[in-house]
């Protein structure tokens, strides 16, 4: 038994470390329905729509989060989930020597040498490849980034699906093409969801890289512009716009988490419920 | 219905040989066993006539025709596999009919078909549910429907009893007997149960490290064991094997430091038993007489243990540095002092050369 005095310490220090944690969530409350918000937490006076009508109506934003980070989010996770489906596939039942190796070669790779540090060659490949300023070159950068761990979750996935599922279908009379699509990849299905919607929200929020290789305002996602919230003239940040920019930025993410946890419940590296 | 031939069959993994040199063939209808340890090869022979493994070398033929190098699905066989492979995202009617659905049979005949063979298997009060609410008797029997419902020619099992417990394995045992007498089909068993193998099978092909050691009906591979690894691999308890040389009209039972001699009269030396040579004399449990007073053809042993079955007893004699089983149909196994003396039954004993092969 803890002594009163014990007692009363770990309380208090419970009660700072979550005030330190859920002060920026009050903020996120309040401040958006605050035509006065500032960066302090206050409960707004007379509360409004304001703040949200503003941002609506602003053009570039508008596109940038429900037509250029929606494109982006939604290319890298294709992309990813295809590619790291058939490589953790590939690897995980192929019969090549050390290819089991070649998933921790790419993880400690991908871990060693930052997407930061590696921003500068990645620049100048996506220049020379001429998709400098294109969606197409900003998902190329991210799929490459997010292979190594996507293939490294998904093969815990292939690998819980025991191989006899494929040889009775085999004997059964199933041709390759008809064993992948009636057993192999609906059973492997929620390792391609939990990989798909990390990689999405992984994406989504992705400032660096789209920052860097886009150029046209038309074209730069969300996070990237965030930006057009500052005033040109003195450079300060328009807390009360950014605020509410913020709310609609992670409302699609959090329909995206619900929704999976409704319908599948999120299992990461649980492999398949028999 | 089909007959299977199979001629020179080899396969290796790396430096391993799997199995060497099988030559095997089975009649049309006849349920035939693959018994042996684990790694003598029996799974991957069966695996090779499934089309799941190609061999190195030899050749399988279906009905006449070669099938070594086609897949599995040209083959027109249906397998069981140990762990059944039923598909956990689908319900039991979709896992039965998957046979009939790659083959493009249209939803209601499919339907009419496993309805069929669902309740003929007792099952058919399940196929809306999956395979995750199931027992391990049901599961296994809806392994064995979706094998039957593409009327394959032949049917092969890859130790589907294996997962049961003991008293489902028993009902399971009798019920894939009676099935394959009704269906008539031609089965490949693979199975380490000797048992199970008895039961089932028309024929019994015992394998080691890769090799057939023997091919018979179960009696001529009880009565007749070729070599020691058969005889002791056959019955439980299994057959005991005791060291000896046999010297003018005695045996020597070699089981310890000083031989017990045992009078030769009246038994049945085997022709090729030279007099003066050493070899394995082998009896089952059930062919030995315990005595508490010593005869001319008994051995002197000291009691180790005895074991009440209900229905029978074992009694576990220690002769020199070897225990000896013998079975006895009684409920309770009689008292007995420490020292008891063997007598073996002259008509049911097997002599095994240094070779291990059987002596005749």
């Amino acid at each position: 038994m803890k002594s009163p005095m014990q007692r009363i310490l770990l309380t208090g220090f419970t009660v700072i470390l979550a005030v330190f944690f859920v002060t920026p969530l009050l903020w996120f409350v309040f401040a958006p329905f605050n035509p006065q918000a500032s960066l302090s937490v206050t409960i707004p006076q007379s509360p409004s729509l304001a703040n949200f009508e503003e941002v609506l109506s602003n053009e570039m934003a508008m596109r940038g989060l429900l037509q250029n980070s929606v494109i982006i989010g939604i290319g890298t996770m294709v992309g990813t989930s295809l590619i790291a489906a058939l490589a953790a596939y590939g690897i995980s039942r192929g019969t090549l020597p050390g290819r089991k190796i070649l998933t921790y070669v790419l993880i400690l790779f991908s871990s060693v040498v930052s997407g930061t540090a590696s921003m500068v060659p990645i620049f100048k490949l996506i220049y020379d490849l001429g998709l400098i300023d294109t969606h197409i070159g900003v998902i190329l950068v991210m799929i490459g980034g997010s292979i190594p761990s996507a293939i490294f979750i998904m093969q815990d996935f292939v690998e819980s699906v025991p191989r006899s599922y494929e040889e009775a279908a085999m004997v059964a009379g199933a041709s390759p093409l008809q064993i992948f699509r009636d057993v192999t990849f609906p059973v492997m299905r929620p390792g391609v969801l939990v990989v798909g919607i990390w990689v999405l929200v992984g994406a989504w929020g992705s400032f660096l890289t789209p920052f860097i290789l886009l150029r046209n305002i038309k074209l730069m996602p969300a996070s990237v512009t965030f930006f057009l919230f500052y005033d040109l003239e003195s450079g300060m940040p328009q807390i009360r716009l950014i605020s509410a920019y913020a709310v609609l930025y992670t409302i699609p993410v959090l329909l995206l988490y619900l929704l999976i946890n409704w319908r599948y419940g999120f299992r990461f590296f649980g492999g398949i419920k028999q | 219905m089909a007959s299977i031939e199979i001629r020179n069959l080899r396969k290796t993994f790396g430096k391993v040989v799997a199995v060497n040199e099988v030559s095997l063939s089975m009649t049309d209808g006849e349920f035939v066993a693959l018994l042996g340890p684990s790694g003598c090869g029996k799974t991957t022979t069966l695996r090779m006539i499934s089309g799941l493994e190609m061999p190195d070398s030899g050749s399988i033929h279906i009905n006449g025709k070669d099938v070594t190098s086609l897949p599995p699905r040209s083959r027109d066989v249906a397998m069981v596999f140990q762990d059944y492979a039923l598909y956990p995202h689908m319900t039991i009617l979709d896992n039965i009919g998957y046979p009939l659905k790659v083959r493009g049979a249209p939803h209601n005949e499919l339907k009419e078909q496993v309805t069929s063979v669902a309740n003929n298997l007792q099952i058919g009060g399940l196929l809306a549910r999956r395979p995750g609410q199931l027992s391990g008797g049901q599961q296994q029997r809806v392994a064995v429907a979706r094998a039957v419902v593409h009327h394959a020619q032949v049917f092969l099992f890859d130790e589907p009893l294996s997962n049961l417990d003991a008293k489902l394995r028993l009902e399971a045992r009798a019920f894939l007997k009676h099935l394959q007498r009704e269906v008539g089909i031609t089965a490949v068993y693979v199975t380490h149960d000797q048992a199970e193998a008895m039961a089932l099978a028309d024929k019994i092909v015992v394998m080691k490290d890769g090799s057939i050691m023997q091919a018979g009906t179960p009696l001529e591979i009880y009565r007749h064991p070729v070599n020691t690894f058969v005889a002791s691999f056959i019955g439980n308890p299994p057959m005991n094997l005791l060291p000896c040389e046999i010297n003018g009209g005695s045996i020597y039972v070699q089981t310890g430091d000083s031989p017990q001699a045992m009078s030769a009269a009246g038994l049945r030396l085997p022709a090729a038993l030279a007099k003066g040579s050493q070899f394995t004399l082998g009896v089952r449990p059930e062919h030995i007489r315990v005595l508490t007073e010593p005869a001319a053809d008994s051995i002197k042993g000291t009691l180790y243990v005895t074991q009440t079955l209900g229905g029978e007893a074992l009694v576990i004699v220690r002769v020199g540095e070897q225990l000896i089983t013998i079975r006895l149909f009684e409920d309770e196994a009689p008292p007995l002092p420490n020292e008891v003396y063997l007598s073996f039954d002259a008509d049911h004993l097997f002599f095994f050369g240094p070779d291990g092969q059987v002596l005749r």
